[in-house]
């Protein structure tokens, strides 16, 4: 396929599936925004730096707040900052372009190039935010009344939105995008994000380590259960403390970097490490 | 083209809209899709939203492209499931299945997989974690198992067949996390309390009418004035789902966007005291909580409702001998209903158990709902409707 298609093949420190490389294909080429979710951990925010590098476009990244408002993205009027200068300044107040503070998403449109848009955690905003955006991200397009101008797009920016599904997202928001979930990796693949990170790891550390860390990930009475990230610095600590790796899996040391609620960890110490010398054990 | 499948996927409730469809069709006229593989997942990422309809995907994926209906063949995978979480049971538990009761089970669990087709969609899959079946109180549920294994080079028809997103259906329980989300809902923000937040927009505009001089607009802040009553069933037949319901009441004690958050424990049926505690060592009197409560708190009732119709309906019928209750278990569940305006019941078993004599009496006091993600949702939505 060349047909404009099969643009992304992924980047050399980010491990893709071929699903996913497909999803983000045809939202460059329908020029749909894709919307990733998945556990947290499982590298969405990731994915859009990996577009970035990988197509060699330039990152806008605008993170979602609470209090973030549509209008936030597009434009800012900055009435203080006049009202400011004609009292006191000595500037030209009679511009007002000058105080038209353009927002993430009318950078991305004005860019001479065609960027990346992350719009991070979309969820955590407000639950009409992503409806404001849906006429702009339609047309690519807004209108500034105070200067009574209309700023389009100058290339359609590749949009990539991630979810935490904290907040369920409006109907019509969701028809208009490209819908990727991102599982949580298998020990395969973890292996392979592993050595992206830790590439002249022992054979035998990163077997025990995997095996221990999705034994864990098992256990149902756990509030949280531990995630990518944990597993990297799980590792890392392992690595500089030297530990005999034939001890990993049963003794789980520093298990605390692994299970960061107090009560998962007294949970685990208590129901398998100290019953480990009597037979039970993690469990794969 | 494939007009069918998208027809497949509205019958399986999976919201699916005429622009979606659209869009996939874009695609294909474009030249996207090629493979049936890359069908499933284009397909997959264009017209499904979240993950909570990959399962019902699955399953009208399969439905559309092998051209059967239901799913015969999955029976033989739903067995492999059931067989797979004996191997985590502790040591003492598997003893005693000895091998010619396992396999009885099997068998009527095959034949109850049969019957259940008929009644839900995807019928297999409600086997096993059925609280009553004989599968369900020992304990080990499909829900815990994942069929890995990467997709590498499999034909589409059999990664649908995986049905690896079962464990993803809103229809199902799930953890805190999700359940904290669902609680959410629970919120009723109104400003409340003295003028103390500044209306920055407001400010300025008066402040520009004001020719530049400040002036100050202060409103009342938002507040969420949802307090929640939390009344749960421990012990005796509640015990198998033990765990979820701590999961749900951690997931409401670790929400802090309640004004009050109050919650007490009953053993079977609410009689004349209530539990502070899971040991049920410390009371209080249900008396006292409907004198000092307002009717505004929202009650949450969590329990399965099943007992002898004595237990209910009885004076003295209390499943504690020395609780020696002189009101009638209904009466004071009645007190509780009339009191409180708003007022739910989660069920932990499946809903087509609750054909049961004080299970349906009780549902007609309280409006019940299953204890899954979906229900929750029912549930809050149920609570902060106006009347």
């Amino acid at each position: 396929m060349n047909n404009g298609f099969d643009q992304f093949k992924g980047s050399a420190d980010y491990v893709t599936s071929e699903p996913l490389r497909n999803a983000v294909n045809v939202s460059i080429a329908l020029g749909r925004p894709l919307l990733i979710r998945g556990e947290p951990g499982t590298g969405k925010t990731q994915l859009a730096h990996s577009i970035a590098r990988g197509l060699k476009k330039k990152l806008i990244t605008w993170n979602i707040k609470s209090t973030t408002k549509a209008q936030d993205g597009l434009y800012v009027y900055d009435t203080v900052q006049r009202l400011n200068d004609s009292r006191f300044g000595d500037k030209d107040i009679s511009d007002i372009n000058r105080y038209i503070k353009k927002g993430k998403l009318g950078q991305a449109f004005l860019s001479e190039e065609q960027v990346v848009l992350l719009i991070d955690e979309i969820d955590k905003a407000d639950i009409e935010f992503p409806n404001d955006l849906l006429n702009e991200l339609d047309e690519m397009s807004f209108y500034i009344p105070e200067t009574n101008e209309t700023v389009r797009a100058v290339h359609r920016p590749i949009t990539v939105i991630t979810s935490n599904a904290e907040k369920e997202l409006p109907d019509a928001f969701l028809r208009r995008c490209i819908f990727h979930y991102i599982e949580f990796p298998t020990p395969d693949l973890m292996e392979e994000i592993v050595r992206v990170h830790f590439g002249d790891i022992k054979k035998t550390l990163l077997s025990q380590a995997i095996q221990t860390f999705y034994a864990l990930r098992e256990i149902d009475e756990l509030r949280k259960k531990p995630s990518t990230s944990e597993l990297l610095d799980w590792i890392k600590a392992l690595i500089a403390s030297d530990i005999p790796h034939e001890n990993i899996s049963r003794e789980v040391p520093f298990a605390g970097v692994l299970l960061k609620k107090e009560t998962d960890l007294d949970y685990f110490m208590n129901n398998y490490l100290a019953r480990a010398g009597t037979g039970r054990v993690l469990r794969r | 083209m494939f007009t069918e499948f998208f027809y497949a996927l509205r019958r399986r409730k999976v919201p699916v809209s005429v622009t979606e469809w659209m869009t996939l069709m874009e695609a294909l006229h474009r030249g996207y899709i090629t493979t049936l593989d890359e069908f499933y997942y284009l397909a997959r990422a264009i017209l499904i939203k979240s993950e909570a309809h990959f399962d019902h995907y699955d399953v009208a994926f399969q439905e559309y492209f092998k051209g059967i209906p239901g799913s015969p063949e999955l029976s033989e995978q739903l067995l492999e499931w059931l067989r797979n979480p004996l191997h985590r049971l502790p040591g003492e538990k598997q003893a005693e299945f000895d091998r010619m009761k396992f396999d009885e089970l099997l068998r009527e669990l095959e034949k109850r997989l049969r019957e259940q087709t008929e009644q839900h969609d995807g019928g297999p899959y409600w086997v096993g974690r059925g609280g009553t079946s004989p599968f369900g109180h020992s304990g080990y549920h499909p829900e815990g198992i994942r069929i890995g294994g990467a997709p590498g080079g499999r034909h589409a028809v059999q990664i649908a067949q995986e049905r690896r997103f079962r464990n993803y259906r809103d229809d199902l329980t799930l953890d805190v996390r999700q359940m904290r989300i669902a609680l959410k809902g629970l919120r009723q923000l109104t400003r409340t309390g003295a003028e103390d937040e500044l209306d920055l927009e407001k400010t300025i505009h008066a402040t520009a009418k004001n020719v530049g001089d400040i002036e100050l607009i202060w409103r009342r802040s938002r507040k969420n004035t949802v307090k929640l009553l939390l009344l749960m069933d421990v012990g005796g037949s509640m015990d198998p789902f033990a765990l979820l319901v701590s999961t749900l009441f951690s997931a409401a004690h670790s929400s802090t966007h309640f004004k009050d958050f109050q919650y007490y424990y009953f053993h079977n049926c609410v009689y004349d005291n209530l539990y502070r505690d899971v040991e049920r060592s410390e009371t209080i009197s249900t008396e006292h909580l409907l004198r000092t409560l307002e009717p505004d708190y929202k009650l949450l009732m969590v329990g399965d409702a099943r007992m002898g119709p004595w237990e209910l309906t009885e004076r003295y019928g209390a499943i504690d001998y020395y609780e020696r209750n002189e009101v009638p278990g209904i009466v004071w569940l009645q007190r509780l209903a009339s009191h409180f305006t708003h007022h739910v019941w989660l069920n932990p078993d499946e809903p087509h158990f609750w054909r049961h004599h004080t299970v349906e009496l009780i549902g007609k006091l309280f409006p019940m709902y299953p204890l899954t993600l979906d229900g929750l949702a029912q549930a809050t939505r149920r609570l902060i409707v106006k009347r």
